[in-house]
Formats: structure tokens, sequence, C-alpha cells
């Protein structure tokens, strides 16, 4: 239990952390840059909005920085992110929620089927150890990790897109088809997914072969597994439930370590291929200077991420006792 | 033995791992010798090495093989290769060679600057925390735990609108105070562990001061991780430096491989059939990174002899 309530304590320090970097980057740069975005917006934005806004980015104010800061963190807490300039006069909130589902099915299948391959393939690449797969398998996953996401993204479109058309370049589904659950949309939407999902897949299977790989390989000196050679048990047998089993653990710790740069991921892929995600909207918000929606984007980011490496904290205490008692 | 024998350009000079070092060689040249002998020995390590030097040769005299000035606008647009532009032009009308021959330099500095930085500051914080112990460890300890969670390249995309256009310098600084934090706890465990030696006692016992312990004992012993970590920061560097580029975040008036591919997806290069200029900048970024990625972890391998290939079939025949 005690366990438990650490990880939540350092879960709510974190995402203060996060707010507080929210609320002070803006206010620490030279020459207040929401000064000059609030000048490009103070036409069309007016009333109550304009307010917000203000307060927000300590602009035309005479509250002092404390009390801005702690109005800012009880609006943050109550989920009041203001209006999208961008998309005005839309809510940052409703913005946010059209483009939350395009990125949870992208990045979650993904990231699902990245882990389970990859470290499936380093389960048998430590298993046959300086065998066929063993030698060209992990250089090959070494250089993967160094590809762009981006860049892996344009070379997919250049493929399968300009030159084999077999796969639409862009967008979430046809402009044509109207939003619904027939299994013509459904369809369309799959195959449009199909492209940006592989890159990422290749750009982050590398770090889990190669990080199961190495842990498997230490687990496969232990004396326990000699044991289970010495009594004979079948190959199959000691590969995954006594080596296996335990250095997937480490690769589970990781697997939560590593989201934040599956989700960095991610923002590129959506944003090469106009994917109408989180990552997308970010970067469109960046593009057009619409701090609040940038603001609050980064915030449901930290917040997801945080989210999954609590979760994985609490698998990882469940399957292994020692964690529990390390703390 | 494990150790496999690579084929190396000389492989008559390689020597064997358990040969023992000849007695007339000095005592401080040892380590360098050893290190080019691990990293001769090890095929990853030799493929890197020859990639980065390549690179930095690149970065130190582009002049020697592109002679046209990387971003005067003045040649004809969009041509494919041939003799007088190897790679053609850009739709802006700037030779592609020239630009990426001379966007190495870019991505050279901003690697080794955020490597050497991000690792001074881990070594300093990590260090630190595991000697000084305590109240400091605590706190520096979460201070580096809740940067090691929180997302990376959001943050930095956050921070780089708010700088606006950001040069060189600045991605540097940006890239450095968001990566440092992996290392940190790294080399801290690696202290942790080696607070309690005799050695450490030993000079505590004679006096020293303690910056002069954790400088003078602490920290040479440290050298494999410290080249990790340069290398493991380097990489980081040249990947989200370049993706920050390639979205905007960038100075887009610097000649690099992250700028290079701006201004080509800002044209629809893709679209339009100028393949070379999207595709060109990009594999030199994979090739830098990759360079420091094989390096990494042909260090892990000769740090870490478990790690190392094996020929298991050769070893049974043997049985």
């Amino acid at each position: 239990m005690r366990f438990f309530l650490r990880r939540l304590g350092f879960f709510v320090l974190t995402m203060w952390a996060a707010l507080t970097l929210n609320f002070f980057l803006p206010r620490l740069m030279p020459g207040n840059p929401a000064l000059a975005m609030m000048g490009k917006f103070r036409g069309p934005v007016t009333g109550q909005a304009l307010k917000a806004l203000e307060v927000a980015f300590g602009v035309n104010t005479h509250q002092s920085l404390i009390s801005q800061y702690f109005s800012y963190l009880g609006d943050v807490s109550t989920g009041k992110f203001g209006t999208s300039l961008y998309f005005y006069p839309e809510s940052v909130g409703h913005v946010i929620l059209n483009a939350i589902p395009w990125t949870l099915g992208l990045v979650g299948v993904t990231t699902v089927l990245a882990f389970g391959l990859g470290t499936g393939t380093g389960i048998v690449a430590a298993w046959r150890r300086g065998g066929l797969a063993d030698s060209i398998l992990p250089p090959f996953f070494v250089i993967t990790t160094a590809i762009p996401y981006f860049w892996i993204g344009m070379m997919l479109i250049l493929i399968f897109a300009v030159k084999l058309q077999w796969l639409p370049a862009a967008f979430g589904y046809d402009v044509t088809q109207v939003p619904s659950f027939t299994p013509a949309f459904i369809g369309n939407v799959l195959q449009h997914a199909l492209l940006p999902a592989f890159a990422l897949l290749v750009t982050t299977i590398g770090t889990w072969v190669l990080t199961m790989r190495n842990t498997m390989v230490s687990t496969l000196a232990e004396d326990y597994v000699r044991m289970a050679r010495a009594k004979g048990l079948p190959g199959r047998r000691i590969m995954l439930d006594y080596a296996a089993r335990n250095a997937i653990l480490p690769n589970l710790t990781g697997f939560a370590m590593s989201l934040g740069f599956v989700v960095g991921g991610a923002i590129l892929v959506e944003y090469v291929f106009n994917y109408p995600g989180v990552g997308f909207m970010l970067l469109q918000a960046v593009n057009n200077e619409d701090y609040p929606l940038m603001q609050a984007l980064f915030l449901l980011i930290t917040v997801a991420v945080l989210v999954a490496i609590l979760l994985a904290d609490v698998a990882t205490a469940v399957f292994d006792p020692r964690t529990r008692t390390r703390g | 033995m494990a150790m496999l024998p690579v084929p190396s350009t000389a492989p008559g000079q390689v020597a064997s791992p358990e040969q023992p070092v000849p007695g007339s060689m000095r005592r401080g040249r040892r380590p360098f010798a050893r290190l080019i002998r691990a990293v001769r020995s090890n095929r990853k390590a030799t493929t890197g090495t020859v990639l980065l030097v390549i690179f930095v040769l690149l970065a130190l005299f582009p002049g020697v093989i592109a002679h046209d000035q990387p971003n005067a606008q003045i040649y004809p647009r969009s041509l494919g290769p041939s003799g007088a532009h190897l790679l053609g032009t850009t739709a802006l009308g700037q030779d592609i060679f020239a630009q990426a021959v001379n966007g190495a330099r870019q991505v050279l500095i901003i690697a080794i600057g955020v490597g050497l930085l991000s690792t001074a500051i881990a070594v300093l914080i990590g260090v630190a925390a595991a000697y000084l112990g305590g109240l400091w460890d605590g706190g520096l300890n979460l201070l580096t735990d809740v940067l090691l969670v929180i997302p990376l390249f959001p943050l930095l995309i956050v921070i780089a609108t708010y700088v606006q256009n950001a040069g060189t310098l600045v991605l540097v600084i940006v890239l450095t105070l968001t990566g440092w934090s992996y290392t940190a706890r790294q080399l801290r465990a690696q202290a942790l562990s080696l607070r309690n030696r005799d050695f450490l006692e030993a000079a505590r016992v004679r006096g020293e001061r303690r910056l002069y312990i954790i400088v003078v004992e602490i920290i040479p012993t440290m050298t494999s991780l410290l080249v990790a970590s340069f290398l493991t920061n380097a990489l980081y560097a040249v990947l989200f430096g370049s993706s920050l580029q390639f979205i905007g975040l960038g100075d887009p008036n610097t000649v690099s491989w992250g700028t290079m591919l701006y201004w080509a997806q800002n044209n629809e290069a893709l679209q339009t059939g100028q393949y070379l200029w999207a595709i060109v900048p990009g594999l030199l970024i994979v090739l830098l990174g990759a360079a420091f990625a094989l390096m990494n972890y042909a260090f892990d391998e000769i740090g870490n002899p478990a790690l190392r290939p094996v020929r298991r079939k050769r070893v049974q025949r043997a049985r």
C-alpha cells in the first residue's frame, strides 16, 4: 500500500511541475511572446474570452504573479482551458475531444503491437544466441532506432502513396465520406491509418527488441535457468516460463518510460500525414500561435503519459513482489 | 573465448584480449590503446567510428567537395541530378549537394554540444546526489525523476515555440536542459555503488575535500558511462534537433538537414517529383544517428562481456 501511495504522490508532484512549467515558461521568455500573440488576436477575440486570455498569460493584469498563479491552477484543475484562438470561438476542450480518439487509436494499437512483436523478437534473438537472426537483428534494429519519425513517414508516403498509389498519403479519412459506423467508412479509416501506424511501428520496435534481448541474455546465465536445463525441461518451457518471464519486467518499466518518446514520435507522424489527432493539433496550435490550445495539449499529453506510467508501475508491482518492498 | 576475431582492415594487428599488454607501453597510454583495440575488434564500433569521422571531416572542410554556396538561390529551379548539380537543385534554386555537405556542420555542433553539456550536467547532479546523500540526494533525485517522465518532445515544442526561430546556440541549450535526466540517473546509481568503497574511505581519512574526491576519485571510475552518456545524448540531439527544425521551430535560414527537410516539406517536394530534396537530408540524419547508436551499442558490448556476440555452433563443436 505504501508503494502505491508513494507512486501516487510522485504522480501529483510531476503533474504540478508540468503545470508550473506551463505557467512560467511564457512569462520567463524575453519579451513575453504571449504579448505578440495577444496583439494579433485582439480584433476578433473580445469580452470574456479576452479577459480570460489576459489572466492566463499575465498580460494587462494588475494581479500579482502569485495570485495569477493560483487562479491559473484553479482554472486548470476545474478543466477551464479557455477558448481556442485558431478555432475561435470553439473551446479548447472541444477541439481536444475531437482529436483524442484518433491518437488513442493510432498510438494505442501501434504501441501494443510494437511491444509485443519487439519483445517476442528479442526473446527469440536471445534464445538463439549466436544464430543467424541474432547476428543480423541487433545491428539492424540499432539503425532503425536512429531513423527520424517524420522522415520514415515521408519515405512511406513517397513509396506507397506517390509512386505505387496503394494507400492515401494524408488525413484520417476521405473528405467525401460522412463519418459513421458503416463498414465502408471504418475500412476507409483503417486504410488511412495503415501508413502512419507502420511508420511508428518501424521506429519504435527496435528499442523493445534490443532491451529485451539484452536483459534476456543476462537472465539466461542465471542459475535457475541452468537448473531448468539440468532437469531436462523442454526448451520452449525454459525460454518462456523461466527466462522470458523474468526478463520481461525491466522491459515493462522501460515500456512506461519510453511512452513519452512514442508520443513525441506520434506528433511528428501525425504532422507528416495530416492525421487529425492530438499531435497534429498541437503543431497546428504552434504554427498559428494558439497558445491556450498548445498549453492544454501539452498538459493532456503529460497526463496521459503519467497515467500510463502509473499503470505500468502498478502492473510491475503486482507481477514482481520485489519492487513492492524496495519502494 | 567470447571475443570474436572480427575481420578488420589489418587482421594481423588485432591483439587478442588475453594477451598481456606489452611492458614497454607506458601507463598513461594504455587506456587509449585499449580503446582503439576495442573499437577495432567490434564491427559495430568500427562502422560507427568510420561514419562519424567522415561526417566530422565534412563538417570541418565542406569546401573541399562542395564548391557551390549552400544558401544562394541562384540556380535554375528544380533541376534533376547532373554534372553541374550532383543531386539537382531545390524549388528555391539552391544546390542540394552543397546544402547537404554544408549541413553537416550545424548538426554536428548541436550533437557534440548537447552530448558534452548534458553529460556534464548529468555528472554534476548524479554524482553530487549520490555523494552528498540525505536531503541533497532526495531533492536532486526527485528533480531528475520528474524531468525523466515529462514527455520530452512536447516540452521541447512548447519551449521552442516561445523562443521562436531557435538558432544553433538556443537549440543546444534547450536540448541540454531537457535531456540530461536519463544519464544523471545512471550516473547516480553508479556513484551510489561506489560510495562505501575503501579507496574513497582512504581519501576521506586523508582529509581530502569533497570536490577533490568527486573530481579525482569518483569521476575517473565512470569513464565508460560518461562515453555512453555522450553518445546517447548526441543521438537524442541529432534526432530531436532535426525534428524541431523540420516542424519549423528552428531558424529557417540555417543550413542544416532538418531545415532542408522543412523547406522540402513546405514546397511539397514529394508531390512534385523532387525526391532527392527529401531523401538526401533524411538519409544523412539516419547515417549520423546510426553512427552514434552503433558506437553506443558496441560500447555496451565492450563494457558488458555477456552481451558480446558469440558463435555458439563453434563452441558446441569443440565440446
